[in-house]
């Protein structure tokens, strides 16, 4: 019990030093500094801190309740639309503070693409519609570009080959795995620089987790991706770092590899060996 | 001691009981149900036979077209009247259908407050006041003000019954859709009006479509504001300043008299009104039903 409550303060600042000493090339896209979360005033997330590099995935693991899903929301401002959720701390991509009064949520989130826990193409549009859905409705109407970035995206979610023939055909005529790609393309259009997924594989059978995990993969080459997932397997799989939370707290937060083979937290240790979940 | 193994097979030996009671209340309960929905029918389909048996002798292009004849004749038509309803529902759903919609997309999408709250209950207090009240007010305000009946004062008066009942089932229509896609909508970085006019409200369109003609209906046969508003007139329509007839006027004058040839007409009068809405009503929706080809309502 008392691995519970310990406080990983100093853990977790010698773990983001460990990251940043090991690849001090490479940039940061995305900085979480002290986020909480509180829904009302009872804090959800408590006082995280992370750091997350261009090209590279990092996974946020941890049981259920223990504020990842929470965290995620808050990297693209998503709690905005919750009124009893309150957020403190800062968001910084590339070097504005998402938070800030003298931002325009709605400009910047267009710089965070986001793909949820299940499906959700909008049921009335068709493929092609709900591709373009972010830029038709904001005003993009060039026929040319709309066409580009749709078998752009298309293509970086590995659904081109299966639609290329029916783009009018309804968003929801589509399998669940599909629909699911679909949404990662809607995300991709865009052109965001960071992609936060919240599960995208849990509601899929594993050859649609598959295909999504090898889009994952390809992406890395271009974004930063935070995913949220249960599946310790892919996180392996699919992640550079991973972040292991716990009733709110980061509790430690590697390279992937270290994290599961080295961990350094007891309770992280418990978490990853499946002695509770 | 009885083990756990043999505490459950007492168990399992109790759903064996009363097999036979259970099935019969079953049964019991579906006859009940049955019957209920049969006794709710018999008076709506014997009014619809009544409707119909008598008013279809009546109808003919001139009793369709004409103006009223003298009174207990059974010449002339309604047409003045059915100019009228259609007038008065135009007017009334221009005026109550885009209240009624942009107070119920307050209400779902920035309602969490307390003006919604009490827009909320007093929508729905407006509901169910009787609309001869509504009359009398349309009347005191607008016939008493200007000195004379008016169109404009019946419109009113409709699009008083009309707007709670669309606010009131565009705002639950809204609430149906899914959190996820106004969620989505956000994560593209759209505006919230852009998220609710052009996401939200295309997958509410069918329950919205169904409380508009609700109301529709229920303003086409509405016949106590419009004494007070429109009063009737057996001349066709000759400007907003002046009495104008409507169906529910022109049937209630015509069964209060004393004239079979009078009471005809007024079935005559009444047929053609469940017409003109059944007409609205199956128009509209059929029109929808093309138009949302993509729409399947396949919420989960």
């Amino acid at each position: 019990m008392t691995a519970l409550s310990t406080k990983p303060t100093d853990m977790e600042t010698s773990n983001l030093t460990n990251i940043d000493s090991k690849s001090a090339e490479s940039k940061y896209k995305m900085i979480a500094e002290n986020v909480t979360v509180s829904y009302d005033g009872i804090d959800a997330v408590k006082n995280v801190t992370m750091k997350f590099k261009e090209k590279s995935v990092t996974a946020l693991i941890g049981p259920s309740g223990c504020g990842k899903t929470t965290f995620l929301r808050c990297l693209n401002r998503m709690h905005d639309m919750t009124k009893n959720a309150k957020v403190t701390g800062k968001v910084m991509i590339d070097d504005i503070d998402l938070y800030s009064k003298d931002i325009d949520p709605i400009y910047h989130r267009r710089k965070v693409g986001m793909v949820f826990q299940k499906p959700n193409p909008f049921p009335t549009m068709s493929i092609f519609d709900n591709v373009t859905a972010g830029l038709r409705l904001n005003g993009i109407r060039d026929k040319r570009i709309l066409d580009e970035i749709v078998e752009d995206s298309l293509k970086m979610a590995y659904l081109w080959d299966e639609v290329k023939n029916d783009l009018k055909k309804s968003a929801i005529e589509l399998s669940g795995g599909q629909q699911q790609r679909l949404c990662i393309a809607r995300a991709l259009a865009i052109q965001p620089e960071v992609l936060l997924m919240d599960e995208p594989a849990s509601a899929l059978d594993p050859i649609a987790t598959q295909k999504i995990e090898e889009t994952i993969t390809e992406l890395k080459k271009d974004y930063a991706i935070i995913i949220v997932t249960h599946n310790m397997q892919q996180a392996i799989r699919v992640s550079d770092y991973t972040g292991f939370m716990y009733l709110g707290d980061l509790i430690e937060f590697r390279e992937t590899k270290k994290l599961f083979t080295d961990p350094k937290d007891e309770l992280t240790a418990k978490y990853v060996q499946g002695h509770f979940g | 001691m009885s083990s756990i193994q043999n505490r459950r097979q007492e168990y399992r030996s109790l759903f064996k009981q009363n097999v036979a009671k259970r099935l019969l209340v079953d049964k019991i309960v579906r006859i009940i149900v049955f019957s209920c929905v049969i006794i709710a029918i018999i008076p709506l389909g014997s009014i619809l036979v009544e409707v119909f048996k008598n008013g279809i002798t009546a109808i003919s292009i001139e009793f369709l077209t004409d103006t009223p004849g003298s009174v207990g004749s059974g010449e002339g038509g309604i047409g003045p009247a059915i100019q009228g309803t259609l007038i008065i529902i135009g007017l009334s759903s221009l005026i109550g259908v885009p209240i009624g919609v942009m107070s119920g997309i307050f209400l779902s999408e920035y309602g969490d407050n307390k003006l919604a709250k009490s827009v909320r209950f007093f929508n729905d207090v407006f509901m169910e006041f009787p609309s001869i009240i509504l009359g009398i007010f349309a009347f005191l305000i607008i016939v008493l003000v200007l000195g004379h009946f008016s169109v404009w004062a019946g419109a009113f008066a409709l699009s008083l019954i009309m707007f709670p009942i669309v606010a009131r089932t565009t705002e639950e229509s809204l609430k149906m859709v899914p959190t996820t896609y106004r969620e989505a909508g956000t994560a593209l970085g759209l505006t919230k009006w852009i998220i609710t006019f052009r996401i939200v409200i295309s997958a509410a369109k069918s329950g919205m479509v169904t409380g508009i003609l609700l109301s529709v209906s229920r303003i086409g046969g509405e016949t106590a504001p419009l004494i007070m508003t429109i009063l009737g007139s057996s001349q066709f329509f000759s400007s907003m300043d002046t009495p104008m007839d409507a169906l529910p006027l022109r049937i209630w004058r015509l069964s209060l008299l004393p004239y079979d040839s009078a009471q005809l007409q007024g079935w005559g009068a009444a047929l053609v009104l469940i017409m003109i809405i059944l007409g609205i009503n199956l128009g509209i929706r059929y029109y929808f039903a093309n138009k949302k080809k993509y729409f399947l309502q396949k919420f989960d």
